[in-house]
Order: structure tokens, then C-alpha cells, then sequence
């Protein structure tokens, strides 16, 4: 298969268009924040962000203008602090400079999974009497086709024109491998119409196919694989690097203040070239204490021909 | 003054002092006796499940949203998809199948929510303060707490702080609707389970009776039925009996302060 290999600032480029709908995925474990940041860097405009649980690099994207319309179930930064940036958005009502559009865990991410199975609608056993249902015109009740005592909420498709998602270790062309908590990860990308994968290593053929159970989502699937070790980082890699808690931690007194994010985007975004330059900036040894001990699988044996 | 009945055991000038955190996750524990399977997240739930698997209920399994079931954490997660979750898990279960398959399977026999409001049959704002359109508040939202509300087959809320603010006659926005509004709202849409069963809070405990509505079943020493009552937002109705919550023994105070949580992660 051909190389799908591409540099990041080169995969944003190409893939991520002003007005996309753009979805960053990954459930508190591998948040794609060096493709976030080439998205700031590049000064992206009028994307409609998707993410379920938009976190610290959603608080970027608001902040830095590169978001119209947000598309979420739950905004926070964990339990260490707010987005006050997304807040300050939302919180001015009318004024808002972003449009939002709610939905719980399992409602977002069945759009996801109607959207990858090419189906008009997904039913879960939500929203009876949940006033999600009010606000948002894509939460809908339906009769049962089967018998004329029950009904059901749907949700619709959704497609997104790019999803960025990041995992440990890829090939290159673009068999994607991820251990851990493996987030929407797999349905996002067979949502969207394009995926760029930013992968902590690229490896041989060999090591992906040492372990073809590992792969959740297929080089088929996917438009550019990037390396860019610590590309999650301050969120984690399961076996690479632990959540950088402190810098969860020290974010909402960035956030809070809108000059100091503003100089804080500026500083660490802007005036750093590309990941490397944030790494660079974030020092030697930095990783260090983030750096796990190992903790090997058992391999498993797939046997092969006599 | 109705006066509360006083079932503890040991008298009352004797008990070591605890903090508002280690009586509500001590609480929550014993209230989890007999439950075979929960749904939390992290902070005081993890604690009392915790609490519970070292104490009265060892055979107690915690499944987390992040897809993680049976957890052996080398140190307190700080959050609900930390890296010590999944090192040595039991299993990480993708998020279809947590949703679909756990979750709407109707596994979960207790699911653990927190909010910003409550009212009087337990349905829950997460969303917002003020109107939707125009917030004074932007809260995070539901994250699962819809699907948590709609397939567990109880649930216990835990509120730090009882007050008319938390506890409204009518909530800002539903965003998880108790079984009765549910029922209400949606006559044929299938539902399970009990809705909130329980909640848990700095004063007392309040327990859902037939009709699901919460109604005061004990109150935390020193607190007065009256207190209760004055600080919940609706006409708070009394159970027959209203207990004393009993102390926190000094063993279930050891556990918590050097086994489970020494570092006070979550014991603020």
C-alpha cells in the first residue's frame, strides 16, 4: 500500500478547511492537542467543532476564534476547573460569537455510529422527558415499527468532514493500533469523510500485523497517518506518558482571564513551530516524571503455517 | 420539633470527628450494601466503592464511563479515564458496548449522579442555570448522566452541599429525568428501573417511597428535621422514621485515611 505518511502542519493543511465540520476525538485518554494546536497555528476559521467531552483544547480552539458552532455532551475540564473561555461564548446568550448543540454520551455517539453504518437514524433508550430533547431538533421520538405499544428516541447521522484522532502506533499506511481506554475513536473515524491519525510512533508492517486485534481502525479508512510523539500531551498515552495533571491543574487561571490565554495561545501555539517547537519549549527532561514504569501485555500466540 | 429517633449504637460525645467528605462517602458506602454492580465516577462514589470492597460488600464491581470494569488501581485515579485505570483492568470495553450493551443491557444495578439541581422526584439539571438560550450559568451537561438516569436499576444522587439552591421545587432544565418525568413525558418510550432512589447529602439522606417521590429518611447527627426541611426547596415530606445516621466507625475512617485515599485526592 502506498505511504499516507504526512507532516502535521501539512496533513492540517490539506485536510482541514475553513467552515468543516471537524472532529477531535479521544476520551480524556490520547485528546489529539498537537493536531489542535496546528489547527490555531494555521489560523483556521468557522469550523464546527465535534467532540463529546470538550476539554482544555476546546477552551483553545474558542479561544483562539477558530470555532463557529460547537457540537457536545459535556464541557468541563475534569473535576480541577471550568472552559472559560467556551463559557464566556455561551454565557453571553444572544451575543454568543459560537452556536451549540447538546446532546448526552451515548446520543453523540450513536451519530457517530449512524453516520459509519451509512443509516438514517440510531435509536438509544434516552431523553424520555429530558428537556435535550426540547432544545435540540435532532433528538426525536418515533413509533416502533414492530408493535404499536412502544416508542423510541433517534438521533440522526453525522458525518464529519474531517475527524483527528490520535493513538499509539500506526504503519504507514495507516492501520491504526490503540490500547487502553479507546474513546469514539474507531466510530469517528468511520464516520467522517477524511481521518487524519496522529500516532505517538509510525512502525514496521511487522509490528502491526504481530498483533492484527490491536488494529481499530484500518489504513483504508484513514487519509494521513502523522508521527508526533507526545501529540497527546497534556492528556496521556496509555504505556508512553501520563496525563500532565499539573497543567490541567494551572489551566483555569489561563483560562479565566482572556488576555492571559490570548498570551498564552501566543506564546505557546503561535511562537513555537509546530509540535517540536511546543516540545522544545516545554524542556528537557519535562517527560520524566510523566513517563510510566513498563507494564507488558502477555503476547498472544495467532499461529502460523507448518 | 419532631424529634429524630436515635438508633446509633455508641453514644454520640465519644466518636472521633470526621469531615463532611468521610461522612457522605461513609454513608454512600453502607448504603451499597448488597448491590452487586455500580456505576461511578470519580471522587466520592470511587471512594465509597471503594470503601465498600474493603468493607461490607467485597465482592462489589465498579464500571467506569471510560469503558474500564474491574479496576486494580496502584494509586486513586484522578480521573474517570486515568492511565491506573486501565493498567491491570479486568477489561476496557469499547463505547458502544459500554453504552449499548452495559449500560441499555441493564447491567447496572446502581449508577452514581451528581447535580447542580434536584427536585422533588429526583430528575436532574447538569446543563445550565438560567434559561438555555441565555445561561447565567453554563454548566458541563450530561456527559452519560441521561443514559446513567434512564438504565440503572436505581440511583444515588450525592450532594455535598443541601440547600434551596440545589434542592428547586421546579429545576432550571431537565437534563435527566426522573422515571416519573419520564413516564409522564413519554408514556411509551420503555424505561427501567427505579430512577433516584437515594440521595446523599451534608444533612441527611432522603429516600424516593412508592411514588418516587424523596422524602427525608435520616438526618446527620446534629442536624435537626427542621434544618432538612428549611433547606429544601419544596414542601419536604418525612418517612415514617426518621433515623440518626450512625458515625463513622474508626475503622471505616482508617480505611479511608491510610488505605484508600492517603494523599486526600478526594477527602478535601
Amino acid at each position: 500500500m502506498t505511504s499516507k505518511e504526512a507532516t502535521l502542519h501539512d496533513a492540517i493543511a490539506e485536510f482541514v478547511v475553513d467552515g468543516d465540520v471537524v472532529a477531535l476525538e479521544g476520551f480524556t485518554h490520547l485528546i489529539p492537542f498537537a493536531a489542535g494546536h496546528e489547527i490555531i497555528r494555521q489560523h483556521k476559521r468557522e469550523l464546527t467543532l465535534v467532540r463529546m467531552t470538550p476539554d482544555i483544547i476546546a477552551d483553545q480552539l474558542v479561544g483562539a476564534g477558530c470555532v463557529s458552532k460547537l457540537i457536545f455532551a459535556f464541557m468541563g475540564n475534569s473535576s480541577v476547573g471550568s472552559l472559560y473561555a467556551v463559557r464566556r461564548a455561551i454565557e453571553a446568550g444572544s451575543g454568543s460569537p459560537i452556536e451549540i448543540e447538546e446532546y448526552s454520551h451515548y446520543g453523540l455517539l450513536a451519530r457517530y455510529q449512524a453516520g459509519a453504518s451509512g443509516i438514517p437514524f440510531m435509536p438509544i433508550r434516552s431523553y424520555a422527558g429530558s428537556a435535550l430533547a426540547d432544545i435540540n431538533p435532532n433528538i426525536k421520538k418515533i413509533p416502533s415499527p414492530f408493535d404499536d405499544e412502544s416508542e423510541i428516541y433517534v438521533v440522526p447521522p453525522l458525518n464529519p468532514d474531517v475527524a483527528i484522532i490520535h493513538a499509539q502506533r500506526a504503519d504507514r499506511s495507516g492501520n491504526i493500533q490503540s490500547w487502553g481506554i479507546l474513546g469514539p475513536q474507531q466510530e469517528v473515524a468511520f464516520a467522517a469523510r477524511k481521518t487524519i491519525a496522529i500516532v505517538e510512533e509510525i512502525v514496521d508492517d511487522d509490528v502491526i500485523r504481530s498483533d492484527p486485534n490491536r488494529t481499530i481502525v484500518p489504513g483504508f479508512v484513514v487519509d494521513a497517518v502523522v508521527e508526533s510523539k507526545y501529540g497527546a500531551h497534556p492528556s496521556f498515552a496509555q504505556g508512553y506518558y501520563d496525563r500532565d495533571n499539573d497543567f490541567y491543574r494551572s489551566w483555569s487561571a489561563i483560562s479565566r482571564d482572556p488576555e492571559a490565554l490570548k498570551q498564552w495561545i501566543q506564546e505557546w501555539i503561535h511562537d513555537t513551530e509546530e509540535h517540536a517547537g511546543y516540545l522544545e519549549k516545554l524542556g528537557k527532561g519535562y517527560f520524566e516524571p510523566l513517563t510510566p514504569l513498563p507494564h507488558m501485555s502477555t503476547p498472544v500466540n495467532y499461529g502460523s503455517v507448518r | 420539633m419532631i424529634s429524630a429517633t436515635q438508633t446509633d449504637d455508641t453514644p454520640t460525645s465519644t466518636q472521633a470527628t470526621f469531615t463532611a467528605s468521610e461522612l457522605l462517602t461513609v454513608v454512600s458506602c453502607r448504603l451499597l450494601q448488597g448491590k452487586r454492580r455500580v456505576f461511578a465516577g470519580i471522587g466520592l462514589p470511587t471512594l465509597a466503592v471503594a470503601l465498600a470492597q474493603k468493607s461490607s460488600s467485597p465482592d462489589i464491581e465498579q464500571v467506569y464511563e471510560s469503558g474500564v470494569c474491574g479496576a486494580h488501581p496502584p494509586r486513586l485515579p484522578e480521573t474517570i479515564a486515568d492511565a491506573s485505570l486501565a493498567t491491570g483492568a479486568e477489561a476496557i470495553l469499547t463505547m458502544p458496548v459500554l453504552f449499548g450493551y452495559v449500560l441499555q443491557g441493564g447491567w447496572i444495578d446502581v449508577g452514581f449522579l451528581g447535580a447542580a439541581q434536584i427536585d422533588r422526584f429526583g430528575s436532574l439539571n447538569t446543563s445550565v442555570i438560567g434559561p438555555w438560550e441565555e445561561p447565567i450559568v453554563r454548566l458541563p451537561g450530561s456527559g452519560g448522566a441521561v443514559e446513567v438516569m434512564s438504565n440503572s436499576h436505581e440511583v444515588f444522587v450525592v450532594l455535598r452541599r443541601h440547600n434551596r439552591t440545589s434542592f428547586v421545587n421546579e429545576l432550571d432544565f431537565c437534563t435527566s429525568p426522573s422515571l416519573r418525568a419520564a413516564r409522564l413525558a413519554a408514556p411509551k418510550v420503555p424505561t427501567r428501573g427505579l430512577g433516584v432512589s437515594t440521595v446523599i447529602t451534608d444533612l441527611g439522606v432522603l429516600t424516593a417511597d412508592d411514588t418516587g417521590e424523596l422524602c427525608l429518611s435520616s438526618v446527620h447527627e446534629g442536624v435537626t428535621v427542621e434544618q432538612v426541611q428549611a433547606a429544601t426547596g419544596w414542601p419536604l415530606k418525612l418517612m415514617d422514621q426518621i433515623t440518626v445516621t450512625k458515625a463513622p466507625t474508626a475503622e471505616e475512617l482508617r480505611l479511608l485515611r491510610e488505605d484508600i485515599d492517603p494523599t486526600r485526592v478526594y477527602l478535601r
